[in-house]
């Protein structure tokens, strides 16, 4: 099993190297690439179901001076969402790309990005979160820049700088635990870590740091931009993957690392913020003329819910409560995941047919474009909360959490934020059941509706069906 | 999975997967997609009567599947979801025969008819439902199921439309799952058992459980139509006829009052309610309702308006016979629940008629249409009498149940005065049309005659359901004392229902 | 020694400062790309004061190995952000 560890991390990058060497048998190598990345994700899912956390170190290195693989049960289950959405977005940007030589450029840099979040998930240590890190911000900076348009550029570059300026602190923080506690393992420092100005600022400088990295607001401004000029598979991506990649990193830093040092009023600083996101990421998104816009706003908001669990986790001993409320967020955080990008893919394909995403401008679209709709549909359920989406099982955790530990004020902030979701959601659904023709040709390219279709069905159907495995996965995999 | 496990989910899924494979049929295939919708509803007619004859001798059917710790989805038949189940599946077969001929040679039929099956699916989900949980799931499913089907026509108006009853239903359905996480969080996962559940918690938790039946009772009074949650319901009137008939007189409107129902028997238990005061409650937010509808239909032009608050105040009988504290009332509302459906859906056929054959929208063009269109006519008068209360139709059973429950529970103070008003108000707004419609002479020329008069006065899909419907109504008035009577079976549900 | 390794963290922290309101005030690229970078140099000089172990010691190799490795992502990025830059500004020439 510890092989699956290895190949999820070789197989990515050895398949950039050779995509970039041999950029005409690239696709190719993608798509098989893709397979078998699948296949080692759910071959450690299984693993790590199986036996518990799995642990590997890179040629025999102890901890603290060699590189050690670890994954448990949110790990395993990540990474098999990355798997998938990247597979499915390969597959669609196989056909998105139309010209050999935008397909040239943009597969090594694709490739090196699933490199780097499959690292960052199996990395055990601070050095290697670091750099991986640092990968994934760049190589999604240059997939952002790829279009090589001036506002694509303009916040490619925001993007960059935003993202420096994050690891810089991310680093700092390293550098003190490091003058601290004289290691960089996660579980070691686990062991070692105790309240103190040393543990305070540095988890001060790795979250705020992270916090930039994942857009929660304030520090959101950076990505409506960023995503909403990228070529549609790149931006299906970033919102889906890469800022989750950072959120889970502030997850294991503040449920694992600093769980003794962190505070209730912390932990309420961040669902406020949390909160903020909610409603300022609905209300711009209700309010935006473009769909990719709305797509990126809606994953601000969507992120906000995410950061509302950590003062209920907070909240709850540690104990079944708090394990059911993780596995809510765990449910919140992968359902998004793939109707985001199933989202984006399908706003993709809209785009390509129509020239451009306006939304005054979509009438009739549900004839034309029928599979496509029902994709965005699919989404739209998904983000609003309803069932059968997985996010209907995480709200209600949500929700629970919230009434069982007496935080109304989240329960009331959850209610509007998916009211205004509705809101924004029927808005383009609305539109595409107009009766206005849809002046655009609408020839289907199957590569890239049924990636689409089948991501915001796991979304909406397979894991609000099939979710009590991913507690159950969670618990088998601590 | 054996029968006793699966029959339930079948039952489900003899609507959703003929409705799934409906989505992809090309427009012109429309022998295929008719044979799917009848197929689908005549097993659905047959599993559930499988079901009632299973309950009926004591079987147990319960299909359960766990969606997350401590939260299982659990469909259970007991008789108070057959009695609901049996409704929706007779109305849905007489639907689907009428919304064929009303749509004929309409777009998106396709379309149309798969969002028809799963609306269908997730109200006998929703009647099926064992546990909160569930319920809730299936009320969300239905408005998501039902806003295409408002929106159908594609109009800035039904666009429109749509909105508004989306506005309304996803509020209550919030409102709904607030409320069910909260008792969840207090009860821990509780099925619908008759009696209640909650009777036994201390009353610490009192002032609680009263704003949960808040809660509860506002989501699920938004598809229920209670005054002043009603808003959405005129404004959904935009869509064509046989989505107002279901949404009336089948599903929208009866899954709120069915819940209202599960609610107060099968979660609250009816005499822990009255302790708590909440029952009283919801006795005058029914009874203000009811009122209310009636005093707004009479001064409706639209004949779908008007029958559209003609339900807003029908279906608060239903609340409101759960309010009253004793079986006879329970049962008066229990079996208002089939009653008023399927008088209610008559009356929307025969409006649908009236609008496809003729091009009337209006009371005003009605006059002497009796004439013109006799059986849509004769259909029409039997359910609005039934509406009235007049003997032998259904109605008046209902009513005169509920009038006896109210004496019985020293209620009949203010219930009697209630009933006997909406009656009077009832007779102000429907027998004016029937005078018209009989009694008037014609104009010359209809607004728009689209079926020109042929040996039948239209076409035989839009004759026979009405009539139908009207058959049944007055059958389930005059052999109310017969065995398997909607009757019959409130009362069987109201003796579990206070232990009797 | 101890007062130069002081010397060392202090700058460090210094110029992380002073590189942070720069990136976060100026409003031209380039000076803000230059302010990540002196905020990068920062960081470097504050882990290799850590990296001191004691008169005579060597120093701690790994906080060296962060150092080399921040090295060279700040050239890197750099690099990008330079390149990124440029293509801004070929298309409107000022800055």
């Amino acid at each position: 099993m510890t092989d699956a560890l290895i190949a999820l991390v070789a197989l990515p990058l050895t398949a950039a190297l050779l995509a970039l060497l041999l950029p005409r048998i690239a696709t190719a190598l993608v798509i098989f690439s893709g397979l078998a990345i699948t296949a080692s994700a759910i071959a450690l899912l299984y693993g790590v179901n199986t036996a518990g956390a799995l642990h590997y170190e890179l040629g025999g290195w102890t901890a603290g001076l060699g590189i050690a693989l670890r994954a448990d049960g949110l790990s395993a289950i990540l990474l098999l969402m990355i798997a998938l959405v990247m597979f499915a977005a390969s597959v669609y940007a196989s056909a998105y790309f139309g010209k050999a030589s935008e397909r040239a450029q943009f597969w090594p840099l694709w490739l090196l990005l699933w490199t780097a979040l499959n690292a960052l998930l199996l990395s055990g240590d601070l050095f290697n979160l670091y750099v991986t890190l640092e990968l994934l911000g760049l190589s999604a900076v240059a997939l952002a820049a790829l279009s090589g348009k001036h506002a694509a550029v303009q916040a490619a570059l925001r993007y960059l700088l935003v993202g420096l300026l994050g690891s810089m602190l991310f680093l700092v923080g390293v550098a003190l635990l490091y003058a601290g506690y004289a290691t960089l393992d996660l579980a070691t420092l686990t062991q070692v870590v105790k309240p103190g100005p040393i543990a305070w600022s540095a988890l001060t400088l790795m979250t705020f740091g992270l916090l930039l990295k994942t857009a929660l607001f304030p520090l959101h401004f950076w990505l409506p931009p960023a995503h909403g000029s990228a070529p549609a598979p790149v931006s299906a991506v970033l919102s889906a993957l890469v800022v989750k990649a950072a959120f889970y990193l502030v997850l294991r830093l503040w449920l694992d690392v600093f769980a003794d040092i962190v505070t209730p009023t912390a932990a309420n600083l961040l669902g406020v913020l949390g909160a903020g996101a909610v409603l300022w990421g609905s209300w711009q998104a209700l309010r935006a003329e473009r769909l990719k816009l709305l797509a990126a706003y809606s994953t601000v908001a969507q992120l906000g819910y995410l950061f509302l669990f950590f003062p209920l986790l907070l909240a709850l001993p540690p104990g079944p409560a708090r394990d059911v409320a993780t596995g809510g967020l765990v449910m919140l955080a992968l359902t998004h995941g793939f109707a985001k990008a199933g989202l984006f893919l399908a706003i993709g394909i809209v785009q390509q047919r129509s020239g451009h995403d306006n939304i005054q401008e979509l009438g009739g679209m549900v004839q034309r474009l029928p599979l496509t709709t029902f994709a965005i549909a699919l989404a739209g359920v998904a983000l609003i909360g309803l069932p059968p989406s997985g996010t209907f099982l995480g709200k209600w955790q949500l929700i629970s959490a919230a009434i069982a530990t007496g935080q109304w004020l989240w329960v009331a902030v959850t209610a509007i934020g998916s009211l205004l979701a509705a809101a924004y959601i029927f808005r383009i659904l609305g539109h595409a059941f107009g009766n206005q023709p849809y002046p655009h040709q609408a020839v289907a390219v199957a590569r890239e509706e049924w990636p689409a279709l089948l991501l915001t069905l796991t979304a909406t159907l397979v894991l609000g069906l099939a979710g009590a495995h991913v507690w159950t996965l969670l618990e088998n995999g601590s | 999975m054996n029968s006793a496990t699966s029959l339930p989910l079948l039952v489900i899924l003899s609507s959703l997967l003929p409705g799934l494979v409906i989505f992809f049929l090309p427009e012109g295939s429309h022998r295929l997609r008719t044979t799917l919708n009848l197929a689908g509803a005549f097993v659905k007619i047959f599993l559930v009567g499988v079901l009632i004859w299973g309950v009926f001798h004591g079987q147990s059917y319960e299909t359960r599947w766990a969606l997350a710790p401590g939260l299982d989805l659990v469909l259970h038949a007991d008789k108070l979801s057959l009695l609901f189940v049996s409704l929706s599946s007779v109305l849905w077969l007489v639907t689907t025969i009428y919304a064929i001929g009303y749509l004929e040679s309409s777009p998106h039929r396709s379309r149309f008819f798969g969002f028809f099956s799963l609306c269908v699916s997730a109200t006998v989900g929703l009647a099926l439902a064992g546990n909160l949980f569930t319920f809730v799931i299936f009320y969300e499913l239905l408005t998501l199921a039902t806003y295409p089907l408002v929106a159908h026509r594609g109009t800035p108006e039904a666009i429109r439309g749509a909105r508004i009853y989306l506005t309304y239903t996803l509020s209550g359905g919030m409102l709904l799952l607030i409320g069910t996480v909260w008792l969840y969080a207090i009860v821990g996962q509780t099925s619908f058992v008759e009696g209640g559940v909650l009777s036994g918690l201390s009353s610490e938790y009192h002032t609680q459980l009263i704003l949960i039946f808040a809660l509860l009772i506002a989501g699920l009074g938004v598809k229920a139509a209670l005054v002043p949650l009603h808003g959405w319901l005129p404004e959904a009137m935009v869509a064509p006829a046989p989505v107002s008939a279901l949404l009336h007189a089948v599903a929208v409107v009866k899954a709120g009052a069915f819940g209202i129902v599960r609610v107060v028997y099968d979660v609250y238990g009816v005499t822990f309610a009255s302790e708590l005061g909440v029952l009283m409650a919801l006795g005058i937010a029914a009874g203000i309702t009811i009122v209310y509808g009636s005093v707004k239909a009479l001064f409706q032009d639209s004949l779908k308006k008007r029958l559209a608050y003609s339900t807003v105040s029908q279906v608060s009988y239903i609340a409101l016979g759960t309010a009253i504290l004793g079986p006879i009332g329970t049962i008066g509302g229990i079996v208002h629940l089939v009653h008023q459906g399927i008088m209610k859906i008559t009356l929307f056929f025969a409006a649908g008629n009236y609008a496809e054959t003729l091009g009337i929208h209006k009371v005003s063009e009605m006059n002497g249409v009796g004439r013109r269109m006799p059986g849509t006519t004769l259909a029409f008068s039997i359910a609005a009498l039934g509406m009235i209360g007049i003997p032998p139709v259904a109605g008046f059973i209902s009513k005169w149940y509920l009038g006896l429950g109210a004496v019985e529970a020293g209620m009949a103070g203010w219930v009697l005065p209630v009933l006997i008003l909406s009656s009077l108000l009832n007779a102000g707004y429907f027998l004016p049309i029937l005078y018209r419609a009989w009694f008037r002479t014609p104009a010359a020329v209809w607004p728009d005659e689209h079926i020109p008069a042929a040996r039948f006065e239209t076409h035989g899909a839009l004759l026979w359901p009405p009539i139908i419907t009207a058959v049944l109504a007055l059958a389930a008035g005059l052999f109310a004392a017969a065995p398997y009577s909607p009757l019959e079976w409130a009362s069987l549900i109201a003796q579990r229902e206070y232990g009797l | 020694m101890l007062t130069t390794q002081w010397l060392y963290a202090l700058s460090g922290c210094l110029l992380l400062a002073l590189g942070l309101r720069s990136a976060l005030l100026h409003p031209a690229l380039l000076q803000r790309i230059l302010a990540i970078n002196v905020m990068g140099s920062g960081v470097f000089m504050l882990l290799i004061a850590i990296a001191y172990r004691g008169p005579g010691m060597p120093p701690d190799p790994i906080p060296h190995a962060l150092v080399l490795t921040g090295i060279v992502v700040a050239v890197s990025a750099t690099a990008l952000a330079l390149a990124l830059a440029r293509r801004l500004t070929r298309e409107q020439p000022h800055d």
